[in-house]
Protein backbone atom coordinates (compact mmCIF):
# COMPACT_ATOMS: atom_id res chain seq x y z
CA UNK A 1 0.00 0.00 0.00
CA UNK A 2 1.10 3.20 -0.73
CA UNK A 3 0.14 6.36 1.76
CA UNK A 4 -0.49 9.45 -0.04
CA UNK A 5 0.14 12.11 2.30
CA UNK A 6 1.98 15.78 2.58
CA UNK A 7 5.85 15.89 2.16
CA UNK A 8 7.75 18.40 4.77
CA UNK A 9 7.87 21.27 2.61
CA UNK A 10 4.02 20.91 2.01
CA UNK A 11 3.68 20.64 5.55
CA UNK A 12 3.40 24.36 6.47
CA UNK A 13 3.69 24.04 10.27
CA UNK A 14 7.51 25.00 11.84
CA UNK A 15 9.34 21.77 12.77
CA UNK A 16 8.49 21.08 16.45
CA UNK A 17 12.35 21.07 17.44
CA UNK A 18 12.97 24.38 15.50
CA UNK A 19 16.13 23.09 14.81
CA UNK A 20 16.72 25.93 11.87
CA UNK A 21 16.04 28.84 15.10
CA UNK A 22 18.30 26.76 17.30
CA UNK A 23 21.39 26.76 15.08
CA UNK A 24 20.30 30.32 13.72
CA UNK A 25 20.25 31.48 17.72
CA UNK A 26 24.14 29.97 17.50
CA UNK A 27 24.76 31.67 15.20
CA UNK A 28 23.70 34.82 16.30
CA UNK A 29 25.27 34.33 19.84
CA UNK A 30 28.96 34.18 17.80
CA UNK A 31 27.82 37.60 16.16
CA UNK A 32 26.45 39.08 19.28
CA UNK A 33 30.10 38.05 21.12
CA UNK A 34 32.21 39.10 18.63
CA UNK A 35 30.59 42.93 18.17
CA UNK A 36 33.14 44.20 20.23
CA UNK A 37 35.93 42.41 17.97
CA UNK A 38 37.78 45.08 15.97
CA UNK A 39 39.77 42.71 13.89
CA UNK A 40 39.37 38.49 13.98
CA UNK A 41 42.90 36.77 12.40
CA UNK A 42 43.15 33.42 12.24
CA UNK A 43 46.53 31.98 11.94
CA UNK A 44 47.09 28.45 10.15
CA UNK A 45 49.23 26.06 8.28
CA UNK A 46 48.68 23.49 6.19
CA UNK A 47 51.05 21.22 8.19
CA UNK A 48 51.71 20.35 11.50
CA UNK A 49 55.00 21.13 13.56
CA UNK A 50 55.96 24.16 11.78
CA UNK A 51 55.92 26.28 14.92
CA UNK A 52 52.45 27.87 14.19
CA UNK A 53 51.48 28.04 17.88
CA UNK A 54 54.20 29.78 19.17
CA UNK A 55 54.35 32.28 16.25
CA UNK A 56 50.74 33.00 17.18
CA UNK A 57 51.50 33.73 21.07
CA UNK A 58 53.87 35.91 20.62
CA UNK A 59 52.46 37.36 17.72
CA UNK A 60 49.37 38.44 20.35
CA UNK A 61 51.78 39.38 23.47
CA UNK A 62 53.99 41.50 20.91
CA UNK A 63 50.11 43.64 20.03
CA UNK A 64 49.54 43.37 23.80
CA UNK A 65 53.10 44.67 24.50
CA UNK A 66 51.80 47.88 21.92
CA UNK A 67 48.91 48.78 23.82
CA UNK A 68 46.38 46.88 21.73
CA UNK A 69 43.67 44.68 23.73
CA UNK A 70 44.24 40.98 22.23
CA UNK A 71 42.20 37.83 22.52
CA UNK A 72 43.53 34.75 21.91
CA UNK A 73 41.33 31.82 20.94
CA UNK A 74 43.36 28.50 20.69
CA UNK A 75 40.85 26.12 18.38
CA UNK A 76 43.55 23.05 18.18
CA UNK A 77 41.55 21.21 20.72
CA UNK A 78 43.12 18.22 20.40
CA UNK A 79 46.92 19.63 21.00
CA UNK A 80 46.56 22.93 22.55
CA UNK A 81 49.07 24.94 24.14
CA UNK A 82 48.31 28.02 23.96
CA UNK A 83 47.89 29.18 27.73
CA UNK A 84 51.10 27.17 28.62
CA UNK A 85 53.20 29.61 25.90
CA UNK A 86 51.48 32.39 26.99
CA UNK A 87 52.22 31.75 30.70
CA UNK A 88 48.49 31.54 31.63
CA UNK A 89 47.96 28.90 34.91
CA UNK A 90 44.74 27.06 33.87
CA UNK A 91 42.25 27.52 37.05
CA UNK A 92 39.51 29.16 37.95
CA UNK A 93 37.37 30.87 35.18
CA UNK A 94 34.91 32.74 36.26
CA UNK A 95 31.27 32.05 35.18
CA UNK A 96 27.62 32.82 35.03
CA UNK A 97 24.62 32.33 33.43
CA UNK A 98 26.23 35.53 30.82
CA UNK A 99 29.33 33.44 29.66
CA UNK A 100 33.20 32.81 30.78
CA UNK A 101 36.05 34.61 31.20
CA UNK A 102 38.89 34.39 29.17
CA UNK A 103 41.76 33.40 31.51
CA UNK A 104 44.88 36.62 31.14
CA UNK A 105 48.34 36.05 30.51
CA UNK A 106 51.20 38.01 31.52
CA UNK A 107 51.41 40.21 28.85
CA UNK A 108 47.39 40.88 29.23
CA UNK A 109 46.20 38.88 26.30
CA UNK A 110 42.90 37.02 26.97
CA UNK A 111 43.41 33.61 26.12
CA UNK A 112 40.32 30.57 25.74
CA UNK A 113 42.24 27.10 25.32
CA UNK A 114 41.12 23.52 25.62
CA UNK A 115 44.41 23.27 27.51
CA UNK A 116 42.51 25.15 30.69
CA UNK A 117 39.54 22.94 30.92
CA UNK A 118 41.34 19.65 30.60
CA UNK A 119 43.52 18.26 32.88
CA UNK A 120 46.84 17.60 32.38
CA UNK A 121 48.29 14.59 30.33
CA UNK A 122 44.49 13.76 29.99
CA UNK A 123 43.58 13.38 25.56
CA UNK A 124 40.55 15.35 24.50
CA UNK A 125 37.72 12.75 24.86
CA UNK A 126 34.00 13.14 24.34
CA UNK A 127 31.48 11.51 26.30
CA UNK A 128 30.20 9.16 23.30
CA UNK A 129 28.37 5.85 23.04
CA UNK A 130 29.81 2.81 21.23
CA UNK A 131 33.11 3.35 18.81
CA UNK A 132 31.39 5.38 16.11
CA UNK A 133 32.73 8.03 17.27
CA UNK A 134 33.98 9.40 13.76
CA UNK A 135 30.22 10.26 13.20
CA UNK A 136 29.92 13.08 15.59
CA UNK A 137 33.48 13.76 16.45
CA UNK A 138 33.74 16.73 14.17
CA UNK A 139 30.21 17.98 15.27
CA UNK A 140 31.33 17.83 18.73
CA UNK A 141 34.35 19.65 17.85
CA UNK A 142 33.20 22.67 16.00
CA UNK A 143 30.62 22.78 18.39
CA UNK A 144 32.97 23.41 20.64
CA UNK A 145 35.00 26.25 18.40
CA UNK A 146 31.20 27.84 18.33
CA UNK A 147 31.15 27.93 22.23
CA UNK A 148 34.57 29.36 22.47
CA UNK A 149 33.78 32.36 20.21
CA UNK A 150 30.07 32.73 21.53
CA UNK A 151 30.41 31.77 24.85
CA UNK A 152 33.95 33.58 26.60
CA UNK A 153 33.22 37.69 27.35
CA UNK A 154 36.19 38.54 24.95
CA UNK A 155 35.05 41.86 25.10
CA UNK A 156 36.08 44.91 23.51
CA UNK A 157 39.40 43.28 21.34
CA UNK A 158 41.48 45.26 18.76
CA UNK A 159 42.55 42.17 17.76
CA UNK A 160 40.98 38.67 18.15
CA UNK A 161 43.96 35.84 17.08
CA UNK A 162 42.26 32.18 16.24
CA UNK A 163 45.14 29.33 16.82
CA UNK A 164 44.14 27.02 14.28
CA UNK A 165 44.91 23.32 14.30
CA UNK A 166 46.96 21.76 11.37
CA UNK A 167 44.58 20.49 8.26
CA UNK A 168 42.20 23.07 6.84
CA UNK A 169 39.07 21.50 8.75
CA UNK A 170 38.61 23.91 11.36
CA UNK A 171 39.19 26.61 9.42
CA UNK A 172 36.30 25.69 7.53
CA UNK A 173 34.32 25.80 10.19
CA UNK A 174 35.47 29.42 11.28
CA UNK A 175 34.63 30.34 8.25
CA UNK A 176 31.47 29.35 8.51
CA UNK A 177 30.77 30.57 11.84
CA UNK A 178 32.69 33.86 11.41
CA UNK A 179 31.35 35.28 8.10
CA UNK A 180 33.37 38.19 9.01
CA UNK A 181 36.87 36.97 9.49
CA UNK A 182 39.25 39.31 8.35
CA UNK A 183 41.94 37.55 7.20
CA UNK A 184 44.41 34.54 7.25
CA UNK A 185 47.76 34.64 8.32
CA UNK A 186 49.71 31.24 7.39
CA UNK A 187 53.11 29.60 8.31
CA UNK A 188 55.31 27.44 6.89
CA UNK A 189 58.34 26.16 6.57
CA UNK A 190 60.76 26.78 3.98
CA UNK A 191 60.49 22.93 2.93
CA UNK A 192 59.41 22.02 -0.31
CA UNK A 193 56.99 19.57 1.58
CA UNK A 194 55.58 22.28 3.58
CA UNK A 195 55.03 24.63 0.73
CA UNK A 196 53.20 21.58 -1.32
CA UNK A 197 51.27 20.91 2.09
CA UNK A 198 50.57 24.93 2.92
CA UNK A 199 49.85 25.91 -0.65
CA UNK A 200 46.83 23.80 -0.90
CA UNK A 201 45.08 25.11 2.50
CA UNK A 202 46.34 28.91 1.04
CA UNK A 203 44.10 27.63 -1.77
CA UNK A 204 41.30 26.23 0.26
CA UNK A 205 40.96 29.78 1.66
CA UNK A 206 41.03 31.56 -1.44
CA UNK A 207 38.25 29.15 -2.56
CA UNK A 208 36.17 30.30 0.84
CA UNK A 209 36.79 33.91 -0.28
CA UNK A 210 39.47 34.29 2.59
CA UNK A 211 41.87 37.03 2.38
CA UNK A 212 45.30 35.88 3.24
CA UNK A 213 46.82 38.71 5.03
CA UNK A 214 50.36 37.37 4.35
CA UNK A 215 52.88 34.45 4.68
CA UNK A 216 55.21 33.90 7.53
CA UNK A 217 57.97 31.67 7.24
CA UNK A 218 59.32 30.06 10.16
CA UNK A 219 62.46 27.86 10.72
CA UNK A 220 64.31 29.76 8.50
CA UNK A 221 67.84 29.56 9.13
CA UNK A 222 69.27 28.51 12.66
CA UNK A 223 70.39 31.21 14.85
CA UNK A 224 73.80 30.64 17.13
CA UNK A 225 73.00 31.18 20.70
CA UNK A 226 76.40 32.77 21.18
CA UNK A 227 76.68 35.18 18.23
CA UNK A 228 73.14 35.31 16.91
CA UNK A 229 74.17 35.05 13.16
CA UNK A 230 71.18 32.97 11.29
CA UNK A 231 72.85 30.13 9.99
CA UNK A 232 70.93 27.80 7.41
CA UNK A 233 68.69 24.91 8.82
CA UNK A 234 66.03 23.46 5.68
CA UNK A 235 66.85 24.22 2.07
CA UNK A 236 63.97 26.17 0.32
CA UNK A 237 61.95 29.44 -0.25
CA UNK A 238 59.22 28.77 0.67
CA UNK A 239 57.49 31.66 2.21
CA UNK A 240 58.67 33.74 -0.75
CA UNK A 241 57.40 30.99 -3.25
CA UNK A 242 54.08 30.64 -1.55
CA UNK A 243 53.66 34.58 -1.12
CA UNK A 244 54.45 35.04 -4.62
CA UNK A 245 52.11 31.71 -5.75
CA UNK A 246 49.02 33.35 -3.87
CA UNK A 247 49.24 37.10 -4.62
CA UNK A 248 50.17 37.89 -1.15
CA UNK A 249 52.87 39.06 1.17
CA UNK A 250 55.51 37.79 2.92
CA UNK A 251 55.65 38.92 6.37
CA UNK A 252 58.72 37.82 7.26
CA UNK A 253 60.82 34.92 8.45
CA UNK A 254 61.77 33.79 11.76
CA UNK A 255 64.63 31.46 12.78
CA UNK A 256 64.78 28.80 14.57
CA UNK A 257 66.01 29.80 18.16
CA UNK A 258 66.76 27.28 21.06
CA UNK A 259 66.50 30.38 23.41
CA UNK A 260 63.27 31.15 22.16
CA UNK A 261 61.96 27.98 22.11
CA UNK A 262 62.89 27.73 25.66
CA UNK A 263 61.09 31.23 26.99
CA UNK A 264 57.97 29.37 25.54
CA UNK A 265 57.83 26.72 27.15
CA UNK A 266 57.96 28.42 30.55
CA UNK A 267 55.34 31.01 29.38
CA UNK A 268 58.06 33.52 29.40
CA UNK A 269 56.68 35.32 26.06
CA UNK A 270 58.05 38.73 27.02
CA UNK A 271 62.03 37.72 28.14
CA UNK A 272 61.49 35.78 24.52
CA UNK A 273 60.78 39.35 22.29
CA UNK A 274 63.04 41.47 24.10
CA UNK A 275 66.38 38.99 24.11
CA UNK A 276 65.77 36.84 20.72
CA UNK A 277 66.64 36.98 17.84
CA UNK A 278 63.08 35.34 16.48
CA UNK A 279 61.64 37.67 18.78
CA UNK A 280 62.94 40.55 16.77
CA UNK A 281 61.43 39.11 13.94
CA UNK A 282 58.33 38.80 15.20
CA UNK A 283 58.12 42.18 16.26
CA UNK A 284 58.94 43.21 12.42
CA UNK A 285 55.94 40.22 11.27
CA UNK A 286 53.36 42.22 13.60
CA UNK A 287 54.98 45.91 11.88
CA UNK A 288 53.45 44.13 8.53
CA UNK A 289 50.63 42.19 9.69
CA UNK A 290 48.98 45.81 11.46
CA UNK A 291 49.65 47.23 8.01
CA UNK A 292 47.95 44.40 6.31
CA UNK A 293 44.47 44.69 8.60
CA UNK A 294 44.13 48.01 8.19
CA UNK B 1 11.76 16.78 11.44
CA UNK B 2 7.58 17.21 11.19
CA UNK B 3 5.58 14.59 12.59
CA UNK B 4 2.20 14.15 10.50
CA UNK B 5 -0.82 12.31 11.23
CA UNK B 6 -2.03 11.10 7.77
CA UNK B 7 -5.34 10.14 8.88
CA UNK B 8 -6.30 13.22 10.24
CA UNK B 9 -3.78 15.40 7.51
CA UNK B 10 -2.65 17.19 10.85
CA UNK B 11 1.08 17.99 11.79
CA UNK B 12 1.56 16.25 15.03
CA UNK B 13 2.72 18.71 17.77
CA UNK B 14 5.41 17.80 20.00
CA UNK B 15 4.36 16.61 23.37
CA UNK B 16 7.15 15.43 25.87
CA UNK B 17 11.01 14.48 25.29
CA UNK B 18 12.36 11.85 27.65
CA UNK B 19 15.98 10.72 28.18
CA UNK B 20 15.58 6.72 30.41
CA UNK B 21 19.66 6.95 30.84
CA UNK B 22 20.45 4.38 28.12
CA UNK B 23 21.52 7.23 25.78
CA UNK B 24 18.58 6.55 24.05
CA UNK B 25 15.80 9.37 23.71
CA UNK B 26 12.32 9.17 23.24
CA UNK B 27 9.72 12.22 22.03
CA UNK B 28 6.27 12.03 21.69
CA UNK B 29 4.50 14.23 18.98
CA UNK B 30 0.39 14.35 19.38
CA UNK B 31 -1.94 15.22 17.14
CA UNK B 32 -4.09 17.93 17.99
CA UNK B 33 -7.14 16.53 16.01
CA UNK B 34 -7.31 12.88 16.78
CA UNK B 35 -5.41 13.03 20.60
CA UNK B 36 -3.58 10.35 19.19
CA UNK B 37 0.35 10.25 20.12
CA UNK B 38 3.52 8.58 18.68
CA UNK B 39 5.98 8.36 20.14
CA UNK B 40 9.63 8.55 18.07
CA UNK B 41 12.63 6.83 19.96
CA UNK B 42 16.38 7.51 19.01
CA UNK B 43 19.05 5.20 19.61
CA UNK B 44 22.23 5.81 21.22
CA UNK B 45 24.07 7.04 18.29
CA UNK B 46 21.22 8.77 17.02
CA UNK B 47 21.16 10.43 19.95
CA UNK B 48 24.18 11.65 20.51
CA UNK B 49 24.79 13.24 16.97
CA UNK B 50 21.87 15.38 17.35
CA UNK B 51 23.80 16.24 21.06
CA UNK B 52 26.72 16.95 19.25
CA UNK B 53 25.13 19.78 17.08
CA UNK B 54 24.57 21.35 20.07
CA UNK B 55 20.51 21.65 19.86
CA UNK B 56 17.55 19.70 21.42
CA UNK B 57 14.85 17.36 19.55
CA UNK B 58 11.39 19.30 20.89
CA UNK B 59 13.40 22.50 21.82
CA UNK B 60 15.10 24.37 23.95
CA UNK B 61 13.30 24.42 27.45
CA UNK B 62 15.56 26.48 29.20
CA UNK B 63 18.25 28.46 28.58
CA UNK B 64 21.69 27.69 26.91
CA UNK B 65 24.45 27.74 29.37
CA UNK B 66 27.51 28.71 28.68
CA UNK B 67 29.92 26.23 26.98
CA UNK B 68 27.45 23.69 27.88
CA UNK B 69 27.91 21.16 25.11
CA UNK B 70 31.64 21.75 26.44
CA UNK B 71 30.60 21.08 29.86
CA UNK B 72 28.53 18.31 29.46
CA UNK B 73 30.20 15.84 26.77
CA UNK B 74 33.90 16.20 27.38
CA UNK B 75 35.68 13.41 29.90
CA UNK B 76 38.06 14.31 31.85
CA UNK B 77 37.24 18.33 32.72
CA UNK B 78 39.76 20.25 35.50
CA UNK B 79 37.72 20.09 38.58
CA UNK B 80 39.32 23.58 39.25
CA UNK B 81 38.45 25.14 35.80
CA UNK B 82 35.32 27.25 36.66
CA UNK B 83 34.78 29.24 39.74
CA UNK B 84 30.62 29.14 39.13
CA UNK B 85 28.61 32.01 40.78
CA UNK B 86 26.07 31.16 43.07
CA UNK B 87 27.24 28.12 45.48
CA UNK B 88 24.30 26.35 46.61
CA UNK B 89 23.34 26.46 50.61
CA UNK B 90 20.23 25.10 51.56
CA UNK B 91 19.87 28.08 54.12
CA UNK B 92 21.38 30.48 52.43
CA UNK B 93 19.17 29.87 49.47
CA UNK B 94 16.50 29.75 51.58
CA UNK B 95 16.75 33.02 53.42
CA UNK B 96 17.63 34.34 50.20
CA UNK B 97 13.84 36.01 50.34
CA UNK B 98 10.23 34.88 48.75
CA UNK B 99 9.61 33.82 45.36
CA UNK B 100 12.92 32.05 44.99
CA UNK B 101 13.60 28.64 43.73
CA UNK B 102 15.38 27.16 47.14
CA UNK B 103 16.79 23.49 47.26
CA UNK B 104 16.50 20.49 49.74
CA UNK B 105 19.10 19.59 51.68
CA UNK B 106 19.35 16.30 49.84
CA UNK B 107 18.78 17.87 46.28
CA UNK B 108 22.48 19.97 47.86
CA UNK B 109 23.89 16.76 48.80
CA UNK B 110 23.27 15.13 45.15
CA UNK B 111 24.40 18.43 43.63
CA UNK B 112 27.47 17.93 45.49
CA UNK B 113 28.40 14.94 43.84
CA UNK B 114 28.25 15.97 40.46
CA UNK B 115 31.66 16.69 38.84
CA UNK B 116 32.66 20.02 39.89
CA UNK B 117 33.23 20.77 36.23
CA UNK B 118 29.51 20.65 34.99
CA UNK B 119 27.81 21.49 38.85
CA UNK B 120 27.90 25.25 38.39
CA UNK B 121 26.23 24.83 35.00
CA UNK B 122 23.91 21.79 36.41
CA UNK B 123 22.26 24.18 38.99
CA UNK B 124 21.93 26.71 36.65
CA UNK B 125 19.77 24.11 34.72
CA UNK B 126 17.98 23.05 37.70
CA UNK B 127 16.78 26.05 39.08
CA UNK B 128 16.18 27.61 35.15
CA UNK B 129 13.58 24.26 34.92
CA UNK B 130 11.70 25.09 38.46
CA UNK B 131 11.13 28.29 37.52
CA UNK B 132 9.69 27.42 34.26
CA UNK B 133 7.57 25.02 35.76
CA UNK B 134 6.85 26.94 38.06
CA UNK B 135 8.60 25.10 41.39
CA UNK B 136 9.66 26.15 44.31
CA UNK B 137 11.69 23.30 46.12
CA UNK B 138 14.46 21.52 44.29
CA UNK B 139 14.04 18.17 45.55
CA UNK B 140 16.13 14.97 43.90
CA UNK B 141 12.54 14.10 42.40
CA UNK B 142 12.83 17.22 40.64
CA UNK B 143 16.33 16.99 39.79
CA UNK B 144 15.12 13.15 38.39
CA UNK B 145 12.31 14.53 36.54
CA UNK B 146 14.43 17.34 35.16
CA UNK B 147 17.61 15.50 33.96
CA UNK B 148 14.70 13.03 32.30
CA UNK B 149 13.21 16.51 30.38
CA UNK B 150 15.64 18.34 29.27
CA UNK B 151 18.02 15.41 28.51
CA UNK B 152 21.21 16.04 31.69
CA UNK B 153 22.68 12.52 30.35
CA UNK B 154 26.00 12.14 32.65
CA UNK B 155 25.08 15.39 34.97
Amino acid sequence: MTLKHRTYSEVTGTDASRMVDQVNAQQSRVAERLAGVKACVAVMSGKGGVGKSLTTAAIAAACAARGLTVGLLDADLVGPSAARMSGVNPTGLEVDESGVDPATSPAGVRVMSMDLLIEDDTPLAWREPGSESFVWRGAQERGALREFLADVRWGELDLLLVDLPPGTQRLIDLAELLPCLDGLVVITIPSAASEAAVSRSMSLAAEKGIRVLGVVENMAGYACGDCGEVRSLFPGDAGQRLADQHDTTLLGRIPFDPDAAGHADMGALDQMMDHTVAGAAIEAIVDRLLEAIT
Amino acid sequence: MKFLCIECDEQMIFEQRQLPGDGTLAAAFRCPTCERVVAMLTNPMETQLVSSLGIKIGGREVPEQPLELVRSEVVGGREDAFVDAEAPLPVEVRASGAGAVVWSLAAVERLEGVPRFVRGMVKRIYADYAKQHGITEITPEIMDRARSDLGLEGM
